[in-house]
């Protein structure tokens, strides 16, 4: 696997920057991540990656995207204006885990 | 992934199990950042329009997939058992039924339009198909929209 850091926090990322490893995440790195992604936080983003996290730490992998409309108070609409082009990949990846896989 | 990738999916049948697939790649793509058009067509029709879109049903006739003798599909009962099957599979599958997919991809930023050919031949307007319905447009006008899209047809 080619690995990069996140130059500011010292922490290693997959060839494609999502973290290499969930339990480094910190909400710093969320901040430098969305940093990267062009997106400012906001206490809406916040909602969606502490459900993600809470998610991931009950079921050991992550929600997929409409767990997350469905549950955690954010709707689909909502979710793509928060998460510009391409939800699924972002959410991810701001919140520290892997690439998903699910389909829907 | 290029920033400005598209997709154009043409939905030209009406059954449960061909509903899906259209609806889940046009989800898939959203999730994904890539510009969606639906186009529904022919029986498609039956998959936007008010009346038909909450009792699609998946045909064991003819339909190889299915597993089972086809004499066994013709007997009565047979269509409910498999549309109730794939109902469940999908529910368990955390898969909204399809006017729920409808509104989800289009809330997702998904654009849907219904064919004026199919409408006109169907004697249907805007009216009676479902909300999330964006507009009545020819195939030209569809293709055009299309430009430079990558096309699957369904």
């Amino acid at each position: 696997m080619t690995t990069k850091t996140l130059a500011e926090l010292n922490v290693a990322l997959d060839a494609e920057g999502f973290l290499v490893n969930p339990d480094d995440w910190t909400p710093e790195i969320a901040e430098a991540l969305a940093r990267e992604e062009g997106i400012d936080l906001t206490d809406r983003h916040w909602e969606v990656i502490n459900f993600v996290r809470k998610y991931y730490e009950e079921h050991g992998e992550p929600p997929t995207l409409r767990a997350i409309t469905k549950r955690s108070g954010v709707p689909t609409k909502e979710l793509y204006q928060l998460f510009p082009k391409g939800p699924a990949k972002k959410v991810a990846r701001i919140a520290g885990l892997g690439k998903p896989k699910g389909c829907i | 992934m290029s920033e400005d990738r598209k997709l154009a999916i043409i939905v030209s049948k009406g059954t449960l199990d061909m509903a899906y697939p259209g609806l889940v790649l046009a989800n898939a793509a959203r999730m994904l950042g890539i510009e969606v058009k639906l186009f529904f067509t022919f029986w498609g029709m039956d998959v936007i329009n008010e009346k038909t879109v909450d009792h699609l049903k998946v045909a064991p006739v003819g339909n190889p997939a299915m597993h089972m003798p086809q004499l066994a599909g013709v007997l009565p009962g047979a269509t409910d058992l498999a549309t109730t099957m794939m109902k469940k599979q999908m529910e368990k599958l955390d898969f909204p039924p399809v006017r729920e997919f409808l509104e989800m991809v289009h809330d997702a930023g998904a654009e849907i339009y219904a064919c004026q050919m199919a409408a006109d031949m169907m004697g249907l307007t805007k009216e009676d198909l479902v909300p999330q319905v964006d507009d009545i447009v020819g195939a030209m006008e569809f293709l055009e929209m299309a430009e430079g899209a990558q096309i699957l047809f369904i």
